[in-house]
């Protein structure tokens, strides 16, 4: 359900607004149902998602400070709980993990080799911050792994990635909504926002009131509904809404990156413009940009024999498009040159996602700007061939990149 | 994105075989082919057959070396055995190389979109391939031939390097033996006191009698040999709307999901390797796209 306007829905029985020890015991029924419980920690000096305990771990009056190139953690004037955007992780890892062994085979002197499956039953796994840009991750990446039908893609056959759904299907999403945006933030470029619209189980929102400190709990789904009914706290009123959304209404405001309108058309119709070269000139190729993003998904396959060769296992990780490998056939790469997959990139991201899959590949979480090493920044490339083919010097152009589809 | 998100996501793992197992094959029969080529007849393990179109491919595994996307070029009507043609190249294609008669490799497929057939009818057909691109083009030539009534003029245009390499030599010398066929083969050189045709393939399709505007022209060369193919059927006045084309990148899942085989917005793995040229015209000519 879509629920952009929060007064059409009666705030009875369906938000409530709780405490820190609130949101304790909603980490605490998680693990009653068997779940583990992934939430936001500091790590070497970074946001990471890694398992939690209760609040105790979360990064309590942490702030982030972006830029291109730029992340670095600072302590806020409050204790919030919430007060960053987000880090180097995503929740592809958890649902999509960079390393997968699909199967093992060992020779077998009748039948060649025997193949032995991985047991399949997936982790129980509770995700609790995931921001709204990153709910969109997760319905792209839906889409990608077949998870959720669409129109897209030339009308080609659909398969379904069955690690991916299996895990899809037993994960509980608990929502952060955003109330600041960080520095290389442009998710309201990309048809999104800083207030989750949906995809998720319980959505929270951390509200700071003159030092009154709760937390408004929504339920997206009759699971979140049930365990939102167990929580310590109150009804929410009209004005607790009110406040919450004036948490998510200052985030809006504060993007500190804007994406060019029409971004799919005109990179599509500038495959072979100066730009590209221009911007090799920076990119290292090191794939930064690709692991950080939480919708790219390219992998490759590695088969490993152990000594004897009697056992070998094949395993899929994650690949970059930025690798020189990545489009090797007989004979060369077919990306020999940076400009080309940097281009290959970005159009994929912005352009021609939309035909494979019906949606933006992008959904202007940042991450590729805040941890490309020399600060590439991919709304900065889209904006010089904008305004090398319309004139245009700069402007803040609004958000005109929601799906095609 | 529509915006409608499903709160939930009814995903539980489906009953559908999954597209990353590979079944086990057992090699009936190998052939040395010309030019580092070698063909594989296969039987599955399990007695079920893999049911294909032309033009589809799989994705053969040598155990403990790896998987590489191969055209089938058999008969597709023969659905006990499966067959193969590979070059020796990279090095699962080596690994393949070393196997004998009785040894297992793992299949994975059908994948990719078939050559249109129906499309075809009533037209004159016209087959430009060189090499080891007659492999991926012998289904669809068989399938051709096993519908003859339903096409006008057939004309296979067939290049290679020299006259050591033309592969599938009895195939191409049993099909200049009928009489509804014209066969056209040419070899880029040759030594002195050579009798047949030498130059490109490009040249075959200027002298070959088919009729320009009733043709539907199959292509299946190089990426780079596929652009003077596509030009001489231009100037012959087919155009690209008639033209099919197959392409090729690096594969490893078959399925959409490692990235690897795209050319644009199209996953050559689920959208190719067969398209028809008018389609991706614009992109073709992009250098490293």
């Amino acid at each position: 359900m879509v629920h952009n306007d929060i007064h059409a829905t009666p705030a009875a029985g369906h938000r409530l607004i709780v405490g820190r020890d609130g949101l304790d015991a909603l980490i605490a029924a998680l693990r009653g149902e068997g779940y583990a419980v992934i939430g936001p920690r500091v790590r070497d000096g970074a946001i990471a998602y890694e398992p939690v305990d209760s609040t105790a771990d979360l990064p309590i009056g942490v702030i982030d400070e972006q830029n291109g190139g730029h992340y670095r953690l600072n302590t806020g004037p409050e204790e919030t709980l919430f007060g960053y955007t987000v880090g180097p992780h995503s929740w592809k890892r958890a649902l999509y993990p960079p390393r997968q062994s699909l199967w093992t085979a060992a020779r077998d002197a009748e039948k060649g080799f025997t193949i032995e499956k991985p047991d399949g039953t997936p982790p129980r796994q509770a995700f609790l911050g995931v921001r709204p840009c990153e709910l969109r991750a997760l319905g792209i990446h839906d889409r990608v792994f077949g998870v959720q039908p669409h129109d897209a893609g030339h009308g080609a056959q659909q398969f379904t990635d069955q690690g991916y759904a299996a895990r899809r299907a037993e994960a509980f999403v608990v929502a952060v909504n955003c109330g600041r945006a960080g520095g290389t933030c442009f998710c309201t470029s990309m048809g999104g926002g800083p207030q989750a619209e949906g995809g998720y189980d319980l959505a929270v929102t951390e509200i700071n009131r003159n030092g009154w400190h709760d937390f408004l709990v929504e339920a997206g789904s009759e699971h979140g509904r049930a365990i939102l009914d167990t929580l310590p706290g109150r009804r929410a009123e009209v004005y607790d809404v009110q406040a919450a959304q004036a948490v998510t209404d200052a985030a809006r405001g504060q993007m500190g990156r804007a994406m060019v309108p029409d971004v799919a058309d005109l990179l599509a119709k500038n495959l072979e413009h100066p730009r590209w070269a221009e911007v090799a000139k920076r990119c290292l190729s090191c794939a930064n940009c690709t692991m950080v993003c939480p919708t790219c998904f390219c992998s490759t396959m590695e088969d490993v024999t152990d000594l004897t060769g009697e056992r070998t296992e094949r395993v899929r990780r994650w690949d970059s498009c930025f690798t020189l490998d990545f489009s090797y056939i007989h004979g060369g790469s077919i990306r020999q040159s940076t400009a080309s997959r940097y281009r290959q990139w970005i159009t994929h991201k912005l352009s021609t996602w939309h035909e494979q899959f019906g949606t933006s590949g992008c959904v202007g979480c940042g991450r590729c700007i805040t941890w490309c090493p020399v600060g590439i920044d991919i709304t900065e490339e889209a904006r010089a061939i904008h305004d090398s083919t319309r004139g245009t010097a700069g402007g803040t152009p609004e958000g005109t990149n929601e799906g095609r589809a | 994105m529509d915006g409608t998100l499903p709160t939930r996501v009814n995903a539980s793992p489906a009953p559908a075989p999954d597209p990353m197992d590979t079944r086990p094959f057992r090699i009936v029969r190998r052939i040395a082919e010309v030019d580092g080529c070698f063909t594989l007849h296969l039987r599955s393990l399990d007695g079920r057959p893999l049911v294909y179109q032309p033009g589809q491919f799989n994705m053969l595994y040598a155990f403990g070396t790896g998987e590489v996307a191969i055209s089938i070029s058999g008969d597709c009507r023969d659905l006990t055995t499966l067959v193969h043609t590979i070059r020796e190249v990279g090095t699962v294609t080596k690994a393949l190389a070393k196997l004998k008669v009785g040894d297992v490799v793992g299949v994975r497929g059908p994948f990719g979109r078939a050559w249109p057939i129906e499309e075809a009818y009533g037209n004159d057909i016209l087959f430009v391939t060189g090499t080891i691109g007659l492999a991926p083009l012998r289904p669809l030539i068989h399938e051709v031939l096993h519908r003859r009534e339903h096409f006008g003029k057939v004309v296979i245009c067939y290049g290679s390097r020299g006259t050591h390499d033309i592969l599938y030599e009895k195939d191409l010398h049993r099909w200049r033996g009928r009489f509804d066929l014209q066969v056209h083969v040419t070899v880029h050189s040759a030594p002195s006191g050579y009798r047949g045709r030498v130059g490109s393939v490009a040249n075959l399709v200027k002298i070959a009698r088919f009729d320009p505007e009733h043709t539907t022209a199959y292509v299946c060369r190089s990426e780079t040999m596929t652009r003077p193919a596509v030009q001489a059927l231009h100037e012959r006045g087919v155009t690209s709307d008639r033209i099919y084309v197959t392409l090729e990148r690096n594969m490893k899942c078959g399925v959409g999901f490692c990235g690897h085989c795209q050319m644009g917005g199209s996953f050559m793995c689920k959208d190719g390797p067969v398209y028809r040229y008018d389609t991706i015209e614009d992109i073709f000519t992009v250098r490293e796209l």
